[in-house]
């Protein structure tokens, strides 16, 4: 039995194992439709996270399985006070199979510690995420059909954004892989990020500036620029248009440009784009759905 | 200064100097009722001072989590008056409640219960993180 905590619970093998299951998943749905039937997905978020939420119990329902759970803290047990460890022991007497959001980070380490079904964590707090990190190395691969001699380029908030974090450990890997890192100074990439990159002379530039890097981009990942990161109102007021994504800076990309977010957007990219078929952003979100099909199927041994 | 020489138990030696009541309580020495000795700024020609702890009784605990202290200590196994084990403590791969996680966002801030866990990721380094999320642990 494997629980899914963090990416490094994955081998890359079994990674790009999961990325043809999803692509074989999206040319024959109806081959997988039957595929966990009598099974049940525990979706417990002790946090709300509907958009995640969602995806994994459209993912269980589409391969034929049932879902339980709840969706915030308040209406479980845990308003009550009762701990990690209980609720999981409980939960596992009814499910197959648990995808566990919860605040504080590592709960889903404890969960695993106590599960006697495979758990999934669909994010703790800001720590990891990595149904998140799958969803957007599917998305690359569906988009640009490698992984290899991609020029990617990661805007916004990337300090505190850990999916940012995960995606470069994951992508890093691949050989002729660029980076470009832009953000305000306030919220670079913190140098245990760039660790990986420098032991493997993977080239990386860091800039403050959007448009002039945009011309260079096979793929752009935007992230939130928030309020609360930011120690004075002036600096936030002053910084947050430079980070939005907006037709006239889009002039300068390239045709083939992949615009992707992690969804919920704010404001960092205008609606205007939505149109543009570069905007791969809702097309991420559909391909979440396949990829937890995928890992799913894979923690419940199912062969299809 | 004289210390009478142990039968059968321990020397922890070459502490360094001031560390000694450290150990002392990792250990939570205080509750044995056997013969002790906690020897203070002990001279040393290795380290000019040092700490030494003899204990006249067989313990059941894991020393090596002394390598978490400090892993230039010396354990001497004695039994029958005679030296039977010498060795340096090594890091330990993980340690169990000697440390706490600061962290405030990690599950260990909120579920009291839990044992705070902390694994060996560095050995190099000396590092350790918190099993749950992965902070560092400062010392
Ligand atoms: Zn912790």
């Amino acid at each position: 039995m494997r629980h899914i905590i963090s990416m490094a619970d994955l081998t890359v093998t079994e990674i790009d194992e999961l990325i043809a299951t999803s692509q074989d998943i999206i040319i024959s749905p109806v081959k997988y439709r039957e595929a966990c039937r009598y099974k049940k997905l525990a979706t417990l978020f002790f946090e709300p996270s509907t958009r995640t939420r969602l995806s994994f119990e459209a993912a269980m329902y589409e391969l034929g399985g049932q879902v339980l759970g709840f969706s915030e803290a308040s209406s479980s047990s845990a308003a009550k006070g009762e701990s990690v460890a209980d609720t999981i022991r409980t939960v596992c007497c009814y499910a197959d199979i648990i995808a566990m959001r919860h605040p504080k980070e590592g709960a889903p380490t404890v969960a695993a510690t106590h599960a006697s079904v495979p758990v999934i964590n669909a994010g703790d707090g800001g720590h990891n995420h990595p149904t998140q990190t799958l969803t957007d190395l599917l998305t690359i691969k569906l988009e640009k059909g490698r992984f290899e001699g991609l020029t990617v380029g990661l805007c916004g908030d990337l300090k505190f954004g850990r999916t940012v974090h995960s995606l470069v450990h994951a992508m890093c890997r691949y050989p002729g892989v660029r980076f470009v890192l832009v953000s305000p100074e306030e919220l670079k990439v913190p140098s245990y990020v760039k660790i990986p990159l420098k032991e493997g002379s993977v080239p990386y530039e860091q800039n403050t500036d959007l448009v002039s890097v945009l011309p260079e981009l096979d793929i752009l990942y935007m992230t939130r620029v928030q309020r609360e990161r930011f120690f004075n109102e002036d600096d936030y007021v002053r910084l947050k248009d430079s980070y939005i994504l907006t037709p006239e800076k889009l002039a300068h990309a390239k045709a083939g440009l992949s615009i992707m977010h992690p969804l919920p957007r704010v404001n960092e990219i205008s609606t205007e784009i939505d149109q543009d078929p570069r905007a791969c952003y809702f097309r991420q979100a559909l391909n979440g759905k396949f990829i937890r099909m995928a890992l799913i199927l894979k923690l419940l041994e199912v062969s299809v | 200064m004289n210390i009478d020489s142990i039968k059968n138990g321990i020397v922890i030696d070459h502490i360094k100097a001031g560390q000694g009541m450290k150990v002392y309580d990792f250990l939570d020495l205080g509750k044995l009722n056997c013969s002790m000795a906690v020897i203070q700024n002990a001279s040393s020609n290795k380290m000019g001072k040092k700490d030494i702890i003899k204990i006249d009784s067989a313990l059941d605990v894991d020393l090596n989590a002394l390598g978490y202290i400090d892993p230039n200590i010396t354990i001497n196994i004695i039994q029958d008056s005679v030296r039977v084990m010498k060795y340096h403590p090594e890091l330990p791969e993980t340690i169990t409640n000697i440390i706490r996680c600061k962290n405030p966002r990690c599950i260990t801030s909120t579920e009291q219960q839990l044992p705070h866990v902390f694994r060996l990721t560095d050995r190099q380094k000396d590092e350790y993180r918190c099993v749950y999320c992965e902070s560092r642990a400062s010392r």
